[in-house]
C-alpha cells in the first residue's frame, strides 16, 4: 500500500491537479495515469480491505482502513475521492439494499470494477435535504422511474470504471414534504443484465463537470436524471436515514483526509525548514560555516511545525481509537460492548469530521507560510495543498452542521449516554494518573480542559432548554473544546506507553505500574499490550520526541480550552444581537 | 516448472546507514530492512514463468531471522513457500560462503530452474550466482533482461550498447536476471494476507549438515579492511559567463557531453 502510493498516486498528485478532469469525445476524462494507478489500486485488492466476505471483500478490521485512507488522501486526495465513495455505497446498499441489489451490485462494487456515487445535492437543496425536488415514479416490474437534477456529485462520471452505480435521493408521488418523504434509489450508469454484465445505457447523462478550487483530479458532475430506471434501497420514505449509513462512514473517511492532508503538509514543512537558510539563531548562529541557518532554528517556525506535528499524531491515535470502537460495535460478541463502541462512534464522528478537515486546512497554510514566497508559488506544489484541503471542511456536511449535530443530537440523545461514553474513561485516567511521577503535570492540564468542557456541555444543555439559539451560536466553539479535550486524551495516553517505554530501556527513571498501563479505560476499550518490545536506541529517541511533543500540546496548544470556554459561557446574544440588516 | 528465487533482506536504499564500529559491517538494528530490490524482478520472472508453465516457485534466503520478512513479501508477490537459512554460525560469510551454504540447500530442493537478481543493493558484489553455478556444475547467464523456457531448455536475452544477444541453454541452471526484465508487481492485499499462511521452513548450519570451517566469518575468502564514506559530491557548474544565448546552450550541451549524460 505504501508503495503503490509512493510510486503511483503521489507522483500524480501535482500533474492531475494541472490537467483536472475534462471531456473526451463526449466523456468524462479523469487526469492521465489515473486509470492506470486505479487499476493496479483494485487489482491489488485495497478497494475491497474492509468490505464484507459475503461480498468478495478481505473483512479486515475498519481501523486498518482508516490508515490506509490516511496514506492515499496524504498521496492525492482527488485520487481517493473515487473509491471513498464506493466504499461508502457499498455500506449503505449493505445494510439497506434488498438480497436481491446486494447480489447483483455488490461484488463488482467491492472489487472496485464498478464504483459508487452519492446524489443528493441539487441546486436548490443542499444542506436541506427536505428541499429535494428529484421525483421518482413507480414503474411495471418493481423499479421507479428517476427523473431531475443532481448537481455536485463526486465521480459521477469518469473513466475509471465499466459501470457507475448512483445512489440517489428522491421523492415518492404523494410523500410527505420535508426530509420524511425522502426515499434512497439505486441507479446504475448502464443497467446491469441477467449474466450480470452492464448492458443498456441508463438514462442518466452528466451535463456537466463543475470547475472548482481544488481537487482538480477528483470529477465533480451535473446529471441530469431523465426517466432513469431506479430500484428502491430500503423502505419507501426512509431514503434520509439509509444514506446516513453512508454519510457517517463517509464522515469518518472525510475526518481522515483532513489528517492525511495535514500530515503530508507536515511532511513538506518540516523538510523543507530543514534545507532552506535564512536568518541567524536568535542566540547566535547554529550553523557559521553557512551564509545562514536553516529555518528550523527560528523559534517562530518551530512553533508553527510543532503545532502540525501534535495535531497530526494526536489526531491520528484519535481516529484508530474512533476506527476500534467502529470494529467493536460491529463484531463484539457482547450486545453491551457492540452498543458502547456504536456510543463512541456516534458521538465522535461530527469531531472527527469538522475538526480533523479544520485542521488540516490549517496545516496547509502553515505549510505555506513556512516555505514563505515559495509557497505560494506554484512551484514548490504546497498550495495545492491549501486548495485542496479546503473541500473537506465542506463536503459530507459542512463542519458548522457537524457542530449543530452534536451539540443537538448526540449530547443529548439517549440522556446524554453517548456522552459518557467519553467523559467515564477520562475521568477514571484523570484519577489514576493524577499523581504520576511523570505525567503528573500534564495530567493536571488536560484535568483543566475537561472541567471546561464538563462545564460547557451542562450550560449548553441548559440554557438550550430554554432556547435552542444558545446551542447553535456556541456549537462551533463547543465542536473545538471537545475536540482538543479528546486529542489531549489520546496524548496522554500516549506519553504513558512513551513513559513506559523509556522506563523500560533504563532512559527513564522510576517503575512501570502493575496490571498494564490501560488503567482507568473501561475492558471494551482496553487494548491488550502487545509483549514489551525490545527498545532500541532508534525507539529511545522516537518516546523521548513523543514525550517532548505531548508537552508542547498541554502547554501550548490545549489552554485554548479556556478561550473558547470563556466564549461559550457568554451564550448567543452577542451573536444574535445584530439586525439582518446591519450586517 | 520448479523455481528457486534467491533473495535477501537489505537495508532499505534509501536510508542512513550506519557501520558498527570496528567491524565495518553494517549495523542492521539502525535501520529499516526490505527485500533487496534487484530480488524483485527474480521473484516477478519466477512467479510469470510459474503463471505461464504451471509448477512452483521456492523462494530462500540465508540470513538474520528477520529476513523472514523480506520472504513474506516474496510469498506476497505469488511465491509459493520459503526456506530461510538462520543459524550465528553462519555470520560474516562472504559471498562464497554464502554461495556454499545455498548450494547446499539446492541440492537437496530439487528445480528446474535458480533465479537471482543481478545483485544485492548493499554490497554489491554479484558474486554469488557464479559461485553457485561452479558449486552446482550449471550453466549460468547473467544481467538477462528476457528470459523464455521451452521444454527442458531456456532461452535469454541480454541487452548490450550494441545489441541484444541471445543465449540458449539446458535446464537446469542459474539466471541472475537484470533490472528492467519486468515491473514487479505490487503484492496485493489477498497475496499478503496468503503469504502469512504460506509455508516457511527455517534450517540451521547443522540442518544441512554444512561443513563449518567453509562458512561464516571463517569460511570467507574475503576481508574486509576499511571502509570511507563516499566524499561530498563536488559542486556543480554554473555557466554563467557567456556571449549569447547560443553560446550558453552550447557550454551546457558540452558539458553533458563530456560527462556522457546524454
Ligand atoms: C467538490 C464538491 C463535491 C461534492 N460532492 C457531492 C456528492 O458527491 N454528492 C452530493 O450529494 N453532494 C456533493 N457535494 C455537495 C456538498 O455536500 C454541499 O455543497 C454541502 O452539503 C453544502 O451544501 P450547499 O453547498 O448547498 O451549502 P448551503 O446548504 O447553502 O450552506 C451554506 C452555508 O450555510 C450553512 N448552513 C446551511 N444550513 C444551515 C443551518 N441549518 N444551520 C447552520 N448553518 C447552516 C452551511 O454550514 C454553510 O456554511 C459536493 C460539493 C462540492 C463542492
Ligand atoms: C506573489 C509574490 C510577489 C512578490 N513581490 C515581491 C516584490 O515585488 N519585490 C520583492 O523584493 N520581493 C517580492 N516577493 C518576495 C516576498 O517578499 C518574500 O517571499 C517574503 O519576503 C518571504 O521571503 P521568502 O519567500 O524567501 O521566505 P523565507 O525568508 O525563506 O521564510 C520562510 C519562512 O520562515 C520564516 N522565517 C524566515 N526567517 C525567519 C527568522 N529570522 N525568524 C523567524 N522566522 C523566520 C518566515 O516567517 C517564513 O514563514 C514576492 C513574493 C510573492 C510570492
Amino acid at each position: 500500500m505504501a508503495r503503490i502510493c509512493e510510486d503511483l498516486l503521489f507522483p500524480l498528485n501535482r500533474p492531475a491537479d494541472e490537467e483536472g478532469c475534462h471531456w473526451k469525445g463526449g466523456a468524462v476524462a479523469t487526469p492521465a495515469g489515473f486509470t492506470g494507478a486505479y487499476a493496479t489500486f483494485t487489482e491489488a485488492g485495497w478497494t475491497a480491505l474492509t468490505a464484507d466476505p459475503e461480498f468478495g471483500g478481505a473483512g479486515l478490521p475498519k481501523l486498518l482502513g482508516f490508515a490506509m485512507e490516511e496514506m492515499v488522501s496524504a498521496a492525492n486526495l482527488s485520487f481517493s475521492t473515487y473509491p471513498l465513495l464506493t466504499a461508502g455505497a457499498v455500506n449503505a446498499l449493505a445494510r439497506h439494499g434488498s438480497p436481491e441489489l446486494r447480489a447483483r451490485f455488490l461484488p463488482n462494487m467491492v472489487q472496485g470494477v464498478w464504483s459508487g456515487t452519492m446524489c443528493l445535492t441539487e441546486p436548490q437543496c443542499g444542506t436541506d435535504l427536505g428541499l429535494i425536488t428529484t421525483r421518482a415514479a413507480p414503474r411495471d416490474g418493481g423499479s421507479y422511474r428517476i427523473d431531475g437534477t443532481k448537481i455536485f456529485v463526486t465521480s459521477g462520471e469518469h473513466d475509471l470504471t465499466e459501470n457507475i452505480i448512483h445512489l440517489v435521493l428522491a421523492r415518492l408521488p404523494g410523500a410527505p414534504t420535508g426530509t420524511h418523504g425522502i426515499s434512497l434509489f439505486l441507479v446504475p450508469k448502464f443497467l446491469v443484465g441477467d449474466e450480470g454484465a452492464p448492458a443498456e445505457r441508463n438514462g442518466v447523462v452528466c451535463s456537466s463537470i463543475e470547475k472548482k478550487m481544488g481537487i482538480q483530479g477528483s470529477s465533480t458532475c451535473v446529471l441530469n436524471f431523465e426517466g432513469a430506471v431506479g430500484y428502491l434501497v430500503g423502505e419507501p420514505n426512509r431514503g434520509v436515514r439509509c444514506m446516513f449509513t453512508m454519510m457517517n462512514d463517509a464522515r469518518l473517511g472525510v475526518g481522515m483526509q483532513g489528517l492525511g492532508l495535514a500530515q503530508v503538509a507536515y511532511h513538506n514543512a518540516r523538510e523543507y525548514a530543514r534545507i532552506r537558510l535564512q536568518g541567524r539563531a536568535l542566540r547566535g548562529p547554529a550553523f557559521p560555516e553557512q551564509p545562514a541557518d536553516p529555518l528550523i532554528v527560528h523559534p517562530d517556525v518551530r512553533r508553527m511545525l510543532l503545532r502540525t506535528k501534535c495535531m497530526v499524531e494526536g489526531m491520528r491515535a484519535l481516529a484508530y481509537w474512533v476506527g476500534y470502537h467502529l470494529d467493536l460495535s460491529e463484531h463484539h460478541p457482547d450486545p453491551a460492548a457492540r452498543q458502547e463502541g456504536a456510543d463512541l462512534v456516534a458521538l465522535m464522528t461530527p469531531i472527527v469530521k469538522a475538526f480533523f478537515t479544520d485542521q488540516g486546512f490549517e496545516a496547509a497554510n502553515l505549510c505555506v507560510q513556512i516555505h514563505g514566497g515559495h509557497g505560494y508559488i506554484r512551484e514548490t506544489g504546497v498550495e495545492q495543498y491549501v486548495r485542496d484541503s479546503r473541500i473537506a471542511q465542506i463536503w459530507e456536511g459542512t463542519n458548522g452542521v457537524q457542530a449543530l449535530d452534536l451539540v443537538g443530537r448526540k449530547l443529548p440523545m439517549h440522556n446524554g449516554r453517548l456522552l459518557r461514553r467519553f467523559f467515564h474513561p477520562v475521568a477514571e485516567f484523570l484519577d489514576a494518573h493524577a499523581d504520576d511521577p511523570h505525567l503528573g503535570e500534564l495530567v493536571a492540564l488536560e484535568a483543566k480542559a475537561f472541567g471546561r468542557l464538563q462545564q460547557a456541555t451542562a450550560t449548553i444543555a441548559e440554557r438550550s432548554l430554554r432556547d435552542p439559539e444558545e446551542a447553535g451560536a456556541v456549537a462551533t466553539d463547543y465542536l473545538r473544546l471537545f475536540a482538543l479535550t479528546a486529542v489531549g486524551f489520546m496524548w496522554l495516553r500516549m506519553a504513558e506507553k512513551a513513559r513506559d517505554r523509556l522506563v523500560e530501556a533504563g532512559a527513564l527513571p522510576g517503575k512501570i505500574r502493575g496490571g498494564g498501563s490501560s488503567a482507568g479505560v473501561p475492558a471494551a476499550t482496553a487494548i491488550a499490550d502487545p509483549a514489551p518490545a525490545i527498545v532500541s536506541e532508534r525507539n529511545v529517541a522516537f518516546y523521548q520526541a513523543k514525550l517532548t511533543t505531548a508537552r508542547f500540546f498541554f502547554t501550548k496548544v490545549l489552554p485554548e480550552t479556556s478561550g473558547l470556554l470563556a466564549t461559550i459561557m457568554t451564550g448567543a446574544a452577542p451573536v444574535m444581537a445584530l439586525d439582518a440588516a446591519d450586517f | 516448472m520448479q523455481t528457486v528465487v534467491l533473495v535477501k533482506q537489505v537495508v532499505d536504499t534509501e536510508a542512513e546507514k550506519r557501520l558498527l564500529p570496528g567491524e565495518w559491517r553494517l549495523d542492521r538494528a539502525s535501520v529499516e530492512n526490505i527485500l533487496n530490490p534487484y530480488d524483485e524482478y527474480a521473484v516477478e520472472a519466477a512467479v510469470q514463468l510459474k503463471e505461464e508453465l504451471g509448477g512452483e516457485v521456492t523462494v530462500l534466503s540465508m540470513g538474520p531471522q528477520e529476513a523472514e520478512e523480506a520472504i513474506r513479501k516474496a510469498l506476497a508477490m505469488g511465491a509459493d513457500r520459503g526456506v530461510l537459512v538462520s543459524d550465528p554460525v553462519l555470520q560474516g560469510s562472504d559471498a562464497l560462503a554464502t554461495a556454499r551454504v545455498l548450494a547446499q540447500v539446492l541440492r537437496g530442493l530439487g528445480f528446474d530452474l535458480v533465479l537471482c537478481g543481478s545483485m544485492s543493493t548493499d554490497a554489491q558484489t554479484g558474486l554469488v550466482p557464479a559461485a553457485l553455478g561452479e558449486l552446482l556444475d550449471l550453466p549460468v547467464l547473467g544481467a538477462v533482461n528476457r528470459l523464455e523456457v521451452h521444454g527442458g531448455s531456456l532461452k535469454a536475452a541480454r541487452q548490450t550498447d550494441e545489441g541484444a544477444i541471445v543465449y540458449e541453454c539446458p535446464l537446469p541452471a542459474v539466471v541472475a536476471v537484470a533490472k528492467g526484465i519486468n515491473e514487479p508487481r505490487y503484492p496485493s492485499l489477498r497475496g499478503i494476507m496468503g503469504a502469512k499462511k504460506k509455508p516457511l521452513d527455517t534450517k540451521t548450519a547443522a540442518d544441512l549438515a554444512l561443513e563449518l570451517g567453509a562458512v561464516g566469518l571463517g569460511g570467507a575468502r574475503t576481508r574486509v579492511h576499511a571502509a570511507t564514506s563516499v566524499p561530498p559530491r563536488a559542486a556543480g557548474k554554473t555557466v554563467t559567463e557567456y556571449e549569447s544565448p547560443q553560446e550558453g546552450a552550447r557550454l551546457l550541451a558540452d558539458f553533458l557531453h563530456e560527462n556522457k549524460l546524454v
